[in-house]
């Protein structure tokens, strides 16, 4: 627990936002099937309605209440996405770093498979696979984006996994005399933990892209209520054209949002698992004066006396700087 | 004796959360033309903090807090006054750096870039310091290793493809490419095994004694740095400890830390004893203790050593000896921070026993 | 600077000059042969009478480990080889420290690598208990550490960054000591054994927290949790500042005569070896080219490398003296070159031929076996008796 709060301190502003942002939809998604007032596929005599007290979000075409489509739809996606997420980790971690720590020819043909996966073209394969496939809810779709996603990571906790093998540490470990699928798990993956959390952040980001581009499409279970299922019958519907904002912007919006925080909270986790990135973050601050990481090394008598970046570079056009000769505080 | 980098008064910071590291404090240190000074610390004592701080290459969250360094070679100031590293723009800095005060960096295997081949790193310090044109800049660049003593073969390869001695040596042509007035090199012999690390040494005797620019050697092993150095100056925990010739601090090493480290080397030829070196830990720079930092270590501590002030002053006579050397304070004079303990007449054969 | 002469053999993905000289040596070939009459020590001081050249360690405690004839040889791919050690053999003794020395490349590691289990010898053999060891599996790999254990040069990379001092202790506690029951009561003992007190500080720290020092006593303290009785120890104080390493060093000797531990010390620095250890080995291009009571080897040095690496040792009592004198070293037997990291060990006859002042043409053309100088001395020269007298003015 107190790594945790540990980690929740050290994270930037942006990151912070990410994850309240998600959190707040996991909390929609999981609170989502109590209070939805009615069931999204119900008709009703209301169709297209703007949004009133009885239907926060309005109706559909089909007089639908699409609060509660909303609703459905951030759990459906956020459970495919997750899974997708899971799967994907595991398998990548268990291919990448099992190639690396094996070597010889276990690299070779794992390296191998990987390669095969990564250059099998995603869509074509997604919508043939997906036609082919009988609609049983969402399954279909964790498996297919599952299978195309896991190669990315693969390779790059391969290539992570190679570094950490070479240091001592790994060495020391066997000297002690571990066993080595316990090097791998205690002594190896620990310390990848920040690459495989942003490895998953990544590939449940891309699931959800993948999944509502899927859905839009029609290539998905068009009954199951997944935020890509909504734009998509929103599209079918002509909802744009008859200007019915309330079907497709709620949904759209959540879409946006759940990406948004992931993108934020991949960025945070990048800089809280190097220390070195935390400390080359662009500019710093020192005694209240921004400094950029290639500004020679500020002296304090001089930032007390200087002006900012954009002062002495207006400064410098001014007649007393030319007869003085050399800038004080710095230059551009 | 012509100064050439006159350092007076420096202090460097980090600024963190917690509070601020005081890496460097006051420190003064002359470097004069041709000359050879030691810089010796352990890890910690802030000996690259102040090369590194001198020269302005230091990123965030450092800070120079206080002091002035001031450079006198003739390129820039053309006899006139001494420039002023400190108030310097970018661009005037630019044309110190590597011109006029190069630098060999520790571990060369990191410094040098893998992917690069030999030539081309040494020719980019060239170009970008020289205006050559690309033929003359690759002779030059053959010219520089031999100068070195690399075969100019050498020049294809890449950095992983010689060993550490020859690495170390492209560090060492590369900072000369320029031929500058000052060379700061910065433990440039960790990591060699002794043979090598004679021939570097002698290698930059050499190259001191052809080229004549003076060379500030930060490094913390002091047995070097009496064969090697000049002068001396012995840093602790931010501070200036000692400075002095080389054979004033052999002879007769007036700080007590000095001396302790003057007898953690196991001799060669002298008599076998059990050592005891230095025990304990450098302090913790975030707080700084009133008076010396070395009390917790030090075994001739008193009370009054809490209320020292770091200033460097002539040892205090040995009792029973002759009146105190008057005269004026030269940048060959043997000075000391601690006004507590008298200078330990060392025979020569003992020093290291 | 000497460039070597005789054929070089084309090395399959080297450029040609590559193997002139400047490379990492473990890109070089050495396949010069143990030629000329073996002398009568180089298998009889480990077969036939082993106990006369080491009387000065045997005289601490029992024999503890013997290795025999180790070669150890590595295939570079593309037909290229590279002997990393060649024909050692030498014994450890319980409460007796054996350093072992030579420049980066000299296969000191290696060795230590063999001995370790980490590597397979090429042939020979390491004995302990009277039997070779095994460590074809897992399991006997694991009780072979008990016996022995290697601690790693490096402080900084040699400790789990994610994992604290606790961690790093308690697992070969669990491993090596499975009666115990009082766990962390064991891990304080350690901490306490390396004085790394108060323990209980130190349990919860993490790497980055501690100073070189401190880890390296950390490196220690989690060999000695495996209770072994021989310690290897790779250049334990090199990349530790020097005013800490005579303290690490204090420490070593400590251990080994409370804990008797065989000591295996290998370092570059000849200074600290004659300082701590009982008998000195000097390992010069994968061989042995001298070996000795620690304090004849400093003092009498009888092989032009060994001599060469006595003068380079930092010297007070000859202050600058070497260094202005134009790169020139001077030895108790000669001058010597200086200038001699462009080279490495020479491929025909005698490694240290392409750079020995003395060597002539058997020299170049026979490597010789260790020649036997007194009961307790040996060293692998043609020319011993050229190297040991003093040449007036002579440089090169």
């Amino acid at each position: 627990m107190k790594s945790l709060a540990n980690i929740w301190r050290n994270l930037p502003l942006k990151a912070k936002i990410g994850v309240g942002l998600l959190g707040f939809f996991i909390l929609a998604a999981i609170i989502g099937p109590m209070v939805q007032p009615y069931d999204p596929s119900a008709q009703t005599p209301l169709t297209m309605a703007a949004p009133s007290a009885q239907h926060w979000f309005g109706t559909t075409q089909e007089g639908q209440d699409i609060l509660s489509q909303v609703l459905t739809g951030i759990r459906l996606t956020l459970e495919l996405a997750l899974a997708v997420g899971v799967i994907v980790t595991v398998l990548s971690v268990l291919i990448g770093v099992t190639s690396a720590f094996l070597g010889g020819i276990w690299d070779d043909v794992l390296s191998l498979i990987t390669n095969v996966f990564l250059v099998l073209p995603p869509l074509p394969l997604l919508i043939v696979l997906l036609g082919y496939l009988s609609q049983q809810g969402q399954t279909p779709t964790i498996v297919v984006l599952s299978l195309l996603g896991w190669p990315w990571g693969a390779r790059v906790i391969r290539a992570q996994t190679l570094a950490i093998r070479g240091r001592d540490f790994i060495d020391a470990s066997r000297e002690t005399g571990e066993k080595s699928w316990r090097i791998i798990l205690f002594e190896l993956i620990p310390n990848e933990i920040s690459l495989i959390a942003a490895s998953f952040v990544n590939t449940v980001l891309y699931a959800i892209g993948a999944s509502v581009a899927l859905a839009f499409v029609g290539l998905t279970n068009v009954n199951s209520w997944s935020l890509g299922t909504i734009l998509f019958w929103a599209q079918t519907d002509s909802a744009l054209q008859s200007a019915a904002w309330w079907w497709f912007v709620p949904a759209g919006l959540a879409v946006a949002l759940i990406g948004t925080s992931l993108v934020l909270i991949n960025s945070g986790l990048d800089e809280l698992g190097s220390p070195r990135l935390r400390a080359t973050r662009g500019t710093a601050k020192v005694a209240g004066h921004k400094i950029w990481p290639t500004d020679p090394t500020p002296v304090l008598a001089q930032l007390q006396g200087s002006r900012g970046r954009i002062g002495s570079f207006l400064y410098s056009f001014s007649r007393r700087s030319m007869l003085e000769g050399n800038a004080a505080g710095g230059d551009l | 004796m012509a100064p050439i980098l006159e350092i007076d008064d420096l202090s460097v910071a980090y600024r963190s959360a917690g509070g601020d590291v005081h890496a460097v404090e006051h420190v003064n240190l002359t470097l004069n033309a041709g000359e050879v000074v030691g810089l010796c610390g352990e890890s910690g004592s802030g000996k690259s903090t102040l090369a590194y701080g001198a020269t302005r290459l230091l990123r965030p969250p450092a800070l120079i807090t206080g002091g002035s360094v001031r450079y006198r070679g003739r390129r820039i100031t053309h006899g006139g006054d001494p420039a002023d590293v400190l108030t310097m723009s970018h661009r005037e800095l630019a044309r110190i750096r590597w011109r006029e005060v190069a630098i060999v960096f520790q571990s060369a295997m990191n410094a040098l870039n893998p992917v690069l081949r030999v030539q081309d790193q040494i020719l980019d310090a060239i170009t970008a310091h020289l205006k050559l044109p690309k033929h003359e800049a690759r002779e030059k660049a053959a010219t520089l290793l031999d100068l070195v003593g690399i075969p100019r073969d050498r020049l294809r390869a890449f950095p992983h493809e010689l060993s550490g001695g020859m690495r170390q040596r492209v560090m060492i042509a590369m900072a000369l490419a320029s031929d500058p007035e000052v060379v700061i090199m910065d433990e440039p012999t960790t990591a060699l095994d002794v043979v090598v690390q004679r021939d570097i040494l002698a290698q930059i005797v050499e190259l001191k004694e052809t080229l004549g620019f003076a060379v500030l050697f930060i490094t913390h092993d002091l047995s070097l740095l009496l064969e090697l150095a000049d002068r001396i100056a012995v840093m602790y925990a931010g501070r200036l400890l000692e400075t002095g010739t080389a054979s004033a601090i052999m002879r007769e090493p007036a700080h007590p830390y000095t001396r302790g480290l003057l007898h953690s080397f196991p001799s060669l030829h002298g008599a076998r004893r059990e050592l005891i070196g230095i025990p304990g830990t450098p302090p913790d720079l975030r707080d700084t203790l009133p008076g010396c930092p070395f009390i917790p270590r030090c075994s001739y501590t008193i009370p009054a050593c809490s209320e020292v002030d770091m200033s460097l002053a002539p040892p205090i006579a040995a009792a029973g000896a002759g009146p105190d050397r008057p005269g004026p304070v030269t940048s060959d004079s043997h000075l000391t921070a601690c006004p507590i303990v008298a200078p330990e007449e060392v025979s020569q054969e003992g020093v290291l026993s | 600077m000497t460039e070597p002469t005789g054929n070089v053999p084309a090395v399959g993905g080297l450029a040609p000059g590559a193997a002139a000289g400047g490379l990492v040596p473990a890109a070089e070939i050495v396949v010069t042969e143990q030629s000329g009459a073996p002398a009568v020590n180089a298998t009889a001081d480990q077969v036939g009478e082993p106990a006369v050249v080491e009387s000065v360690a045997a005289s601490r405690g029992p024999l503890a480990m013997e290795a025999i004839g180790l070669n150890k040889v590595f295939k570079l791919g593309r037909g290229a080889v590279l002997q990393a050690v060649r024909d050692v053999s030498f014994n450890l003794y319980q409460g007796a420290v054996i350093a072992l020395v030579g420049e980066s490349g000299s296969g000191k590691s290696t060795v230590a690598k063999l001995l370790a289990g980490q590597e397979r010898p090429t042939s020979g053999e390491v004995i302990v208990d009277g039997k070779p060891i095994n460590v074809r599996n897992t399991r006997s790999f694991r009780a072979y550490k008990s016996h022995v254990q290697y601690v790693f040069q490096d402080p900084f990379s040699s400790l789990n960054p994610v994992h604290t001092v606790g961690y790093d202790l308690t697992r070969p506690v669990r491993l090596h000591q499975p009666g115990v029951k009082d766990v962390p009561a064991a891990v304080t003992a350690l901490l306490e054994q390396v004085r790394l007190t108060p323990a209980a500080q130190f349990v919860v720290k993490y790497p980055h927290e501690l100073s070189g020092g401190q880890r390296q006593r950390v490196s220690f303290a989690r060999a000695l949790a495996a209770q072994p009785t021989v310690l290897l120890a790779d250049e334990p104080v090199s990349m530790l500042d020097v005013s800490i390493r005579l303290e690490m060093l204090n420490l070593l000797d400590d251990l080994r005569t409370r804990l008797s531990l065989a000591l295996l010390y290998i370092t570059h620095d000849i200074a600290s070896a004659r300082y701590f250890a009982d008998e000195v080995l000097v390992m010069y291009g994968g061989q042995i080219v001298e070996r000795g009571p620690a304090e004849d080897v400093t003092q009498h040095p009888a092989h032009p490398y060994t001599q060469l690496l006595i003068a380079s040792a930092p010297d007070p009592d000859n202050l600058g003296s070497s260094l202005r004198a134009g790169n020139v070293v001077v030895g108790p037997g000669g001058a010597i070159a200086g200038k001699a990291g462009n080279v490495g060990p020479a491929q025909v006859g005698c490694p240290f031929s392409n750079r020995c002042p003395i060597a002539d043409d058997k020299c170049r053309r026979e490597n010789p076996a260790l020649q036997l100088l007194t009961p307790v001395r040996a060293a692998a020269c043609w020319r011993l008796d050229v190297a040991a007298s003093p040449v007036a003015g002579g440089s090169i």
